[in-house]
């Protein structure tokens, strides 16, 4: 897919798109790759009091820039930090409730939010085995979500090969009823496109488009109906402010190529 | 191969879950007096028998006790099974070496900028060996209610996803209090646990910097702890301040003094991971990735004379540059 702007990469603009979507004074649990950057990144632009919690056991950290974690595991993840606690401590504050987003990539993705980062093909005889969920599991069944990802057809499927990490499972109450009475997907922020979810059905909807992105073509990047709005707003594309503060941040493209 | 129901993992469930009074049992006879349990890597092997579960302290690239993973490589240990948070190259080597060919984590890959592990892909895709996947809390509670004393958790994760469903050894239930659905999570008591920390006196008594991950609860939970340490320090020391002290010293059974013991992975505050090795590592293994893993285990497992040559093949520039990395928190 190509944007008619090429000021910046996809990744860059997927990163600002995601950093736009935290709100100063927010509590984000956020995961390796474009979370992780993203949310320093809202930390240096419109919300400087964003706390971020790593599933390595960092809780209000400030990544240096240049020095980008390549896991939420190592000591690069507790600079200027708040406090230091075990995995599963951090972990029991998604379940306790003390996060307001849930912040992950994901390689595959259904209608119903639904993410897979386990198996591609059946899990009895994969084609591909993927590393796993991580704390993607944990923080998909505990919080409110959102997944920054490219909007690619392979991607987006109408449903997902395995369910790693639960959206709205099969839409309608069928999330609360497997017991995941909390939390569920919010937004999904891609290279086109803002997306969200319908409140009754749980399916995938375009909430805004990204400047110079036509509805035709985020659907034709999608592989099953998206509940598209005709009137959704368009984007603002990334300011040269919020470029420049993410090429300070990542200036080795680390997580930006 | 691995369908549910079967008979070797309802062999290692029966391992890692056990009977109260069991468990207790064996604690019971454990020598828990304060006494010097210093020795080498290669005499630690001897607290590991083949055929039981090992749990592996750290995260990914942090504080993976590697070098005594290494050595159990190098002492040809056989039909082990593993667990750990989340698991790096450590996962690679010890299937690629055939100590074990089951691990339990949420996660296994070198780490996200390396990509999916060509390793550990062949392994799980040609059915060679199992990637038991939980979600990382649920890994963490077991090993909590291991340390308790308690045969399972309660929690509110993995319901409805396909990760709880490929699992045997799970519980829902209807909370008696509220009615409410909720999971239930067993035991994980380890037979040994392996765990490496910054500094530790020769009785056991264990401090540790920085992010601790599962170690502490893996510790109470285990029924053997092995302890590597970049240094060991007076029993002194360690009274002077024993408010850092993380694990007691009658949970521990052999203490190893291993400098750069998680290299190429990092030691809080002490080494960063040593990026450049890691590259090498991952770029060994992607076209090739047996060929490439065998040439690894040869060159840096099995050639070298012990740990201060494996540490010498890495080479003295990169373990300076990732100490000076490493150090630098203290910098701010």
């Amino acid at each position: 897919m190509t944007i008619e702007t090429k000021d910046f990469t996809a990744s860059e603009l997927l990163c600002v798109m995601s950093a736009r979507a935290l709100e100063d004074g927010q509590v984000v649990f956020a995961g390796v790759g474009i979370p992780l950057l993203a949310a320093t990144l809202a930390q240096r632009l419109h919300a400087p009091g964003v706390t971020i919690l790593f599933e390595g056991g960092t809780i209000g950290p400030h990544v240096v820039p240049g020095q980008l974690p390549p896991t939420t595991n190592e000591q690069r993840c507790t600079r200027k930090a708040n406090m230091l606690v075990s995995i599963t401590e951090v972990l029991l504050l998604l379940q306790r409730g003390y996060v307001d987003v849930g912040f992950m990539g994901g390689a595959q993705i259904d209608q119903y939010g639904n993410l897979n980062s386990s198996f591609i093909g059946s899990a009895d005889d994969p084609s591909v085995r993927l590393p796993g969920t991580g704390g993607g599991n944990d923080i998909s069944s505990l919080t409110r979500m959102i997944v920054a990802m490219p909007q690619e057809k392979r991607r987006f499927v109408e449903s997902v090969d395995f369910i790693t990490s639960p959206g709205y499972i099969r839409g309608g109450t069928s999330r609360r009823d497997s017991g995941l009475i909390a939390g569920g997907m919010y937004r999904v922020v891609t290279d086109l496109a803002i997306l969200g979810f319908d409140d009754d059905t749980g399916r995938m909807r375009v909430e805004a488009l990204h400047s110079g992105v036509t509805p035709e073509q985020v659907q034709e990047n999608t592989g099953f109906e998206l509940i598209i709005d005709s009137s959704a707003p368009t984007t603002e594309p990334p300011t040269e402010e919020e470029l420049a503060a993410l090429r300070h941040l990542d200036p080795d493209k680390v997580y930006t190529a | 191969m691995w369908a549910r129901g079967d008979s070797r993992l309802a062999v290692m469930e029966k391992n890692v879950t056990q009977d109260y009074l069991s468990l207790r049992e064996q604690t019971q006879a454990r020598d828990r007096s304060l006494r010097d349990k210093v020795m080498t890597l290669e005499e630690a092997c001897d607290f590991v028998n083949d055929g039981e579960h090992v749990s592996l302290g750290g995260s990914t690239a942090s504080r993976t006790p590697f070098a005594m993973v290494w050595a159990l490589i190098r002492a040809r240990k056989k039909n082990l099974s593993f667990s750990r948070s989340i698991v790096s190259t450590e996962g690679d080597l010890i299937f690629a070496s055939g100590i074990g060919n089951h691990i339990l984590t949420s996660w296994f890959s070198q780490g996200i900028v390396w990509g999916v592990s060509r390793v550990m892909r062949h392994f799980t895709e040609n059915r060679l060996a199992r990637f038991e996947e939980w979600s990382h809390m649920s890994i963490g509670l077991r090993f909590r209610a291991g340390a308790m004393g308690v045969p399972f958790m309660p929690m509110r994760s993995m319901m409805g996803s396909d990760v709880a469903g490929q699992l045997e050894n799970l519980e829902e239930m209807t909370c008696p209090f509220t009615g409410e659905k909720i999971l239930l999570v067993p035991a994980l008591n380890p037979d040994v646990a392996l765990i490496h920390v910054q500094r530790c006196d020769p009785y056991g008594n264990a401090q540790l910097d920085g992010l601790t991950f599962m170690d502490i609860d893996m510790a109470m939970a285990a029924n053997r702890v092995i302890i590597t340490t970049e240094r060991i320090i007076s029993n002194d020391q360690i009274r002077r301040r024993p408010d850092q002290t993380r694990i007691p010293f009658f949970t521990v059974d052999a203490v190893v003094e291993a400098p750069y013991g998680c290299a190429p992975h990092e030691c809080f505050g002490v080494y960063e991971p040593l990026f450049s090795h890691m590259d090498y590592y991952a770029e060994l293994t992607r076209k090739e990735p047996m060929q490439g893993v065998k040439t690894y285990l040869d060159e840096y497992c099995y050639a070298p004379e012990n740990w201060t040559e494996y540490l010498n093949l890495i080479g003295l520039e990169k373990l300076l540059d990732a100490a000076r990395r490493g150090r630098s928190i203290y910098d701010d």
